[in-house]
């Protein structure tokens, strides 16, 4: 009997002994094994596209061809139930600066650590405010280059490395962003668009592309970037905030470089439905913080801008809407009194927008037009576009970008000899 | 979702779609469209909140992830086109009894068959409509619609009905669901095929999955 008992209890502690010997091997095995496991498979996409444009127009300080690329992205993700991945890339053959290049768009980890808090990491496009292809909060880099050539409207938006945390409650929602290094607007530098160059007090183009000194500097030269939101019925309410620089050169050093001022902007936004549509408002006071009282020529004054918005659904498939928007300048009398020469620009710049969106055949061929007109700067800027879609997988497209103005040196009449037209032709996986 | 077009030409939507019923009347619905294909609208989300019988037009918001753009449509339209299907947005939701008048113009041994005409004929594209309604599940099972010269111009079948099990106040239940539909143009000679697979009931839906942090993050739920 006992001889039974001391073997039963031997046997339990050699068992136990094994156990324990094994178990953290097994579970060092399952947990490698599992890690990899975790993901799921990675999930590949992308497209493949050719894009031609050209000047309708001799410009003597461009090449006639205003695009020419063909362009392949890819697209890889995955995720696991503590996170999501993603990477997206372009890379190019651009026959307009005859070399191959290379753009990383996304490239980020989210996480959602807990029920009131999300969490993204890395490369990553961000938008947001009101407007519809007029940004007042919204100081994430965009690429004007990019939407006057006639990339696809995707382009007009350029990636940044930030950290993006967002924070819900049932009284209000925040999203902070920090981007470590200022990522500036790809702003018009000559390269591929010819622009008045106030400084050289004439047009110029890729045989004069912009001196410039951008902020460079990680942490020092950081850019944070919040909105504060909630919803009240169908109604968003949200207000923003900004510190970091102007995102197009702002002022000229006194060597004569383009530079990008420090900037704080300070706005807030409603949208909602009204009169059968949806109405926007948005405000945004620019804080020009190295000129604040405007008395320096050489540093963009501080602003206020203002934008009211209307879309409503025409009729069947037809879509359209309408935006007001104002940019004041402010200091206006000190700026005049201290301009010496040049074009002084006027207190007050007003636009006007429209976008008609229409689809027609199921929804495979889209018209759209987008106009903007300013009557104090007596210039304009129009976008058709025609997109068909062949099959799920092909679309073709065929667009131009026209300018139009009186004088050189306003917003879209420097650019009056840029006006192109253009082609695309993708094929999606 | 496929859509076949007068000369064969074959179109495919394949998307993820949550809803949430916020009343027992379903009068306040809220969905959420997760696109899987095809790859040029993959990933976007559309979001409605309807509002079934009130006064005021449905919110409908939709995320392009490659811009990272929440936008805010104005349609006020419900007879609009589904992602360019043959299907409507009311077909996907469901229309309001209290918008037309009905009438029981016949039986047969499976169907009631409903002749219903909009009180508000300004508002839709048709005269009237008959729907032959199963007499135990009361699905529609066949929707002709009529112009104002009494001719058919449109015509949706259900082609399957499942019956799905869920929980529901702790007890297993059956609901009969429709799983497989058939909506044909006769003008345009175009017809969309529609399939549900994997359809869950009461899962449990939070309503803060139909907001803007699951519009740019969409929940796990639909991204399978």
């Amino acid at each position: 009997m006992d001889a039974a008992v001391w073997a039963g209890i031997r046997q339990g502690f050699f068992s136990c002994l094994i156990l324990a010997v094994l178990l953290p091997t097994a579970g060092r095995d399952c947990a490698a094994a599992s890690f990899t496991d975790q993901f799921t498979p990675p999930e590949a996409h992308g497209f493949l596209e050719v894009r031609t444009g050209c000047r309708t127009q001799h410009d003597p300080h461009e090449k006639d061809a205003s695009v020419m690329e063909t362009r392949l992205q890819g697209e890889l993700s995955t995720q696991t139930d503590w996170a999501q991945f993603k990477y997206k890339g372009d890379v190019w053959y651009d026959g307009i600066l005859e070399q191959a290049r290379y753009d990383t768009r996304e490239a980020w980890t989210f996480l959602r650590p807990s029920d009131a808090l999300d969490l993204k990491i890395g490369r990553q496009i961000l938008t947001w405010g009101t407007g519809d292809l007029v940004f007042l909060n919204d100081l994430f880099p965009k690429d004007w280059q990019s939407f006057f050539i006639g990339r696809d409207a995707e382009y007009l938006k350029a990636p940044c490395d930030s950290a993006k945390a967002s924070l819900f409650s049932d009284v209000l929602n925040v999203d902070v962003v920090f981007t470590p290094r200022f990522t500036s607007d790809r702003f018009i530098t000559g390269e591929y668009v010819s622009y008045w160059n106030a400084s050289q007090g004439r047009l110029v183009g890729d045989d004069h592309e912009m001196d410039f000194d951008k902020p460079d500097e990680w942490f020092t030269d950081a850019e944070h970037a919040t909105r504060l939101y909630r919803n009240i019925g169908a109604y968003e309410l949200a207000a923003y905030g900004y510190h970091g620089f102007w995102k197009n050169p702002g002022g000229v050093s006194a060597s004569g470089e383009f530079i990008f001022p420090r900037l704080n902007v300070y706005g807030a936004s409603i949208r909602g439905p009204i009169a059968g549509g949806i109405g926007n408002i948005e405000v945004a006071y620019y804080d020009s913080i190295e000129d604040s009282d405007g008395r320096d020529p050489n540093i963009n004054n501080s602003e206020m801008r203002y934008l009211v918005g209307f879309a409503k659904e025409i009729s069947r498939d037809f879509n359209g809407s309408v935006q007001y928007y104002v940019e004041q300048l402010l200091c206006y009398h000190d700026y005049r009194a201290v301009l010496e020469g040049g074009h002084p620009r006027d207190e007050y710049r007003h636009v006007l927008t429209v976008q008609l969106t229409k689809l027609l055949m199921n929804q495979n061929l889209e018209l759209s037009l987008s106009g903007y007109w300013s009557p104090s700067d007596d210039d304009a800027y129009l976008r058709p576009k025609a997109l068909y879609k062949w099959t799920d997988n092909i679309t073709q497209e065929i667009g131009a970008n026209v300018f139009f103005g009186a004088r050189d040196d306003t917003m879209f009449g420097q650019y009056q000899a840029n006006t192109n037209i253009y082609m695309s032709l993708r094929y999606s996986f | 979702m496929t859509i076949t077009d007068k000369q064969g030409r074959i179109r495919k939507r394949q998307f993820n779609m949550l809803r949430r019923n916020d009343d027992s009347a379903d009068r306040e619905q809220k969905y959420f469209v997760y696109f899987v294909e095809p790859s040029d609208v993959r990933k976007m989300v559309f979001m409605v909140h309807k509002h079934v019988g009130a006064d005021r037009d449905d919110d409908r918001w939709l995320y392009m992830p490659s811009l990272d753009l929440v936008k805010r449509i104005a349609a006020s339209d419900k007879r609009t086109s589904f992602v360019g299907s043959d299907f409507l947005y009311e077909d996907i939701s469901g229309r309001s009894p209290e918008e037309d008048v009905h009438e029981l113009i016949g039986t047969t041994d499976a169907h009631y068959v409903m002749k219903n005409t909009p009180k508000d004929p300004d508002a839709v594209e048709f005269a009237s409509y008959i729907a032959r309604i199963d007499k135990t599940t009361f699905i529609p099972m066949e929707i002709e619609y009529f112009k104002a010269d009494g001719r058919p111009y449109r015509i949706i079948k259900v082609l399957a009905v499942e019956s799905v099990t869920a929980q529901e106040n702790g007890k297993q239940v059956a609901y009969p669901t429709v799983v497989r539909s058939q909506a044909r143009d006769l003008e345009t000679g175009s017809q969309t095929d529609m399939e549900f697979s994997n359809v869950r009931y009461n899962s449990g839906l939070g309503d803060d999955l139909f907001t803007e942090r699951y519009l740019r993050r969409a929940p796990s739920e639909v991204m399978q």
